[in-house]
């Protein structure tokens, strides 16, 4: 258990570690692969809460599909030379710090960063058998469950997005 | 497996303990042991025969120096490449200049964790004899995992083709994750069809469940009447091909246009690993085709003489076929055009692979009883360790 608990702490550090370094970085490229790295040691994480089939779907759509994009536009562009994007009298950076300490201080405040994991911790065994691909597609599309309306409605407000973008790109259909 | 009792290596039984080991929880680590070094291993061999059968093809001598028949010119070519001077050009992102060739190889080989290359029979401490899958993560996501580490592969390309400060790397970067996006989306959708053929993303089980002869082979399974599983593995492998960045498909690295694409600016070692990555990355696609779609290490149908090849040689050979079909294909059919390329990805390929899944979810459905009892799904769920990926192997059937 003590194993685990490294790891955990191993992943956490680097997870936020690189989760800064996106918003810290000058270099817009660096800043997506940090972007990249985050989301990799998210799915190790999710890993380590035995949701297997969440981890993949974390590294295939996010790692592997969303942040290649980013990056061809990112390079597309050219904006990869350093200091590119400094963005200098800007509000954003005050207004980010207030926002960031405001989130962190309501988090606290209402207990949610212990009694979270607290709960981890006391659901761990019930949370080890809910990852598999099995439990998820039962759990989405058993007629008994809730779960597969909303599901089905998700599906189709994404192909509403495809064929609006389809729409958006193109001049004459 | 009843049936498949006559060979030779179902006849060697092992003990559950050899001295202080356990067969079955070694097993993983053994599997490992065997995928790397059977990938770093075979490439100079794989290198040798990409030269000779394409000389062979093309009416020329191919190599010939070195060795007899040019055997030890891969083993020449790795010594030289190893002692060669390290050259790193003017104005490079240095850390992604280094890091490239290492992210374009570990995917590769990490993704063979989950392909199965065989079993072993061991006999428990109850005298109960059971069949252990060799293979280093019996994991019931073992073909996800596949496609993630494939959709990671593209970061060494295109990080390489950025960080080199070259124009030419640049475009073949660029073209490369235009390319491997594109074709994933195909190859996602045959490899869908080949799940839904199966029943399972655990790769042992599809495997298994194509066990009792060439009929029940997701290419030409006679449950969905063949035609839907050959379009299926026709689409996988046309994709794999680009997937892999191999000729006709090999846009990212047009020597004629672009120097070297990606690696224009890579020297010494560091080339060797784009090398290596791209041969890792040929012989795991393979492996999953021989998996999904050609039956693994079963041998077509029983025959004296093949009883007696051990299950692995079964599935080396098919793997190396596939590999001949590779050769083959660039030794024989130009580069498309880029547009030629786009095109064929997702205006043939991509309509083609959905009719295929339509088809065969519709097979499916028309097969499975309406009774609203019976559509229960049975499946037995996996007990899963408390870290995955990390620990023994969970499924020991």
């Amino acid at each position: 258990m003590s194993g685990q608990i490294a790891l955990f702490w191993l992943l956490a550090v680097v997870s936020v570690c690189s989760a800064l370094l996106v918003v810290l970085h000058r270099n817009p490229v660096r800043s997506a692969l940090f972007l990249v790295v985050n989301f990799f040691v998210l799915a190790l994480l999710y890993l380590t809460l035995s949701a297997q089939f969440i981890a993949a779907v974390q590294v295939i759509v996010y790692a592997g599909a969303i942040m290649v994009l980013f990056l061809f536009t990112i390079m597309l562009l050219n904006l990869g030379a350093p200091n590119a994007l400094t963005d200098t009298r800007s509000i954003q950076k005050p207004t980010a710090i207030v926002l960031a300490l405001a989130f962190v201080t309501i988090l606290t405040g209402t207990g949610m960063v212990n009694s979270g994991m607290a709960a981890s911790h006391a659901s761990s065994s019930t949370l080890s058998t809910g990852g598999t691909v099995q439990t998820v597609g039962l759990a989405l599309f058993d007629a008994n469950q809730p779960w597969l309306f909303p599901f089905e409605v998700t599906s189709v407000l994404l192909l509403i997005g495809v064929v609006g973008a389809i729409v958006m790109a193109k001049r004459r259909i | 497996m009843a049936q498949r009792d006559g060979t030779w290596v179902a006849m060697i039984i092992f003990p559950e303990h050899i001295g202080p080991i356990n067969v079955v929880a070694a097993v993983p680590y053994f599997a490992v042991l065997c995928i790397i070094g059977f990938i770093l291993t075979i490439v100079p061999g794989l290198i040798w025969i990409e030269r000779v059968v394409m000389a062979l093809m093309q009416d020329r001598l191919g190599p010939n120096r070195v060795g007899p028949r040019g055997l030890l010119q891969s083993i020449a070519d790795g010594i030289k490449l190893f002692f060669k001077e390290d050259v790193e050009p003017a104005g490079v992102d240095r850390p992604i200049y280094y890091l490239s060739p290492i992210i374009a190889m570990i995917p590769a080989l990490s993704a063979g964790a989950t392909i199965p290359f065989g079993t072993i029979r061991v006999r428990l401490e109850s005298g109960s004899i059971t069949e252990v899958p060799l293979v280093a993560g019996n994991v019931n996501i073992g073909l996800i995992f596949i496609l993630a580490m494939a959709s990671l592969q593209v970061y060494g390309i295109v990080l390489a083709g950025w960080s080199s400060n070259n124009k030419y790397s640049l475009l073949g970067g660029l073209r490369s994750s235009a390319q491997m996006i594109s074709y994933e989306l195909a190859m996602s959708l045959a490899l869908l069809t080949g799940i839904l053929m199966s029943g399972s993303l655990n790769l042992v089980d599809i495997v298994k469940q194509q066990a009792p002869n060439l009929l029940h082979w997701n290419f030409i399974s006679v449950k969905y009447f063949a035609v839907p599983g050959l379009a299926a593995s026709l689409i996988y492998l046309i994709a794999m091909v680009a997937e892999t960045n191999r000729a006709p498909f090999d846009l990212p690295e047009a020597e004629s246009e672009l120097i070297a694409g990606f690696h224009t600016e890579y020297s010494s070692m560091k080339f060797a690993m784009f090398f290596m990555g791209e041969y890792a990355s040929m012989l795991v696609a393979s492996g999953l085709a021989t998996c999904l779609w050609f039956g693994g290490w079963y041998a077509p149908f029983r025959w004296i003489v093949w009883d007696w090849v051990p299950g692995f040689m079964w599935f080396v050979g098919k793997v190396m076929a596939i590999i001949f079909a590779y050769v083959w294909l660039r030794a024989t059919l130009p580069r498309l055009r880029y547009d030629a390329l786009m095109k064929l990805g997702w205006k043939r390929l991509l309509p083609a692979a959905l009719v295929v899944l339509f088809v065969v979810a519709a097979v499916d459905t028309m097969q499975t009883p309406l009774d609203v009892e019976r559509r229960q799904p049975v499946v037995q769920v996996h007990k899963p360790t408390q870290v995955p990926m990390l620990a023994a192997p969970q499924g020991v059937r």
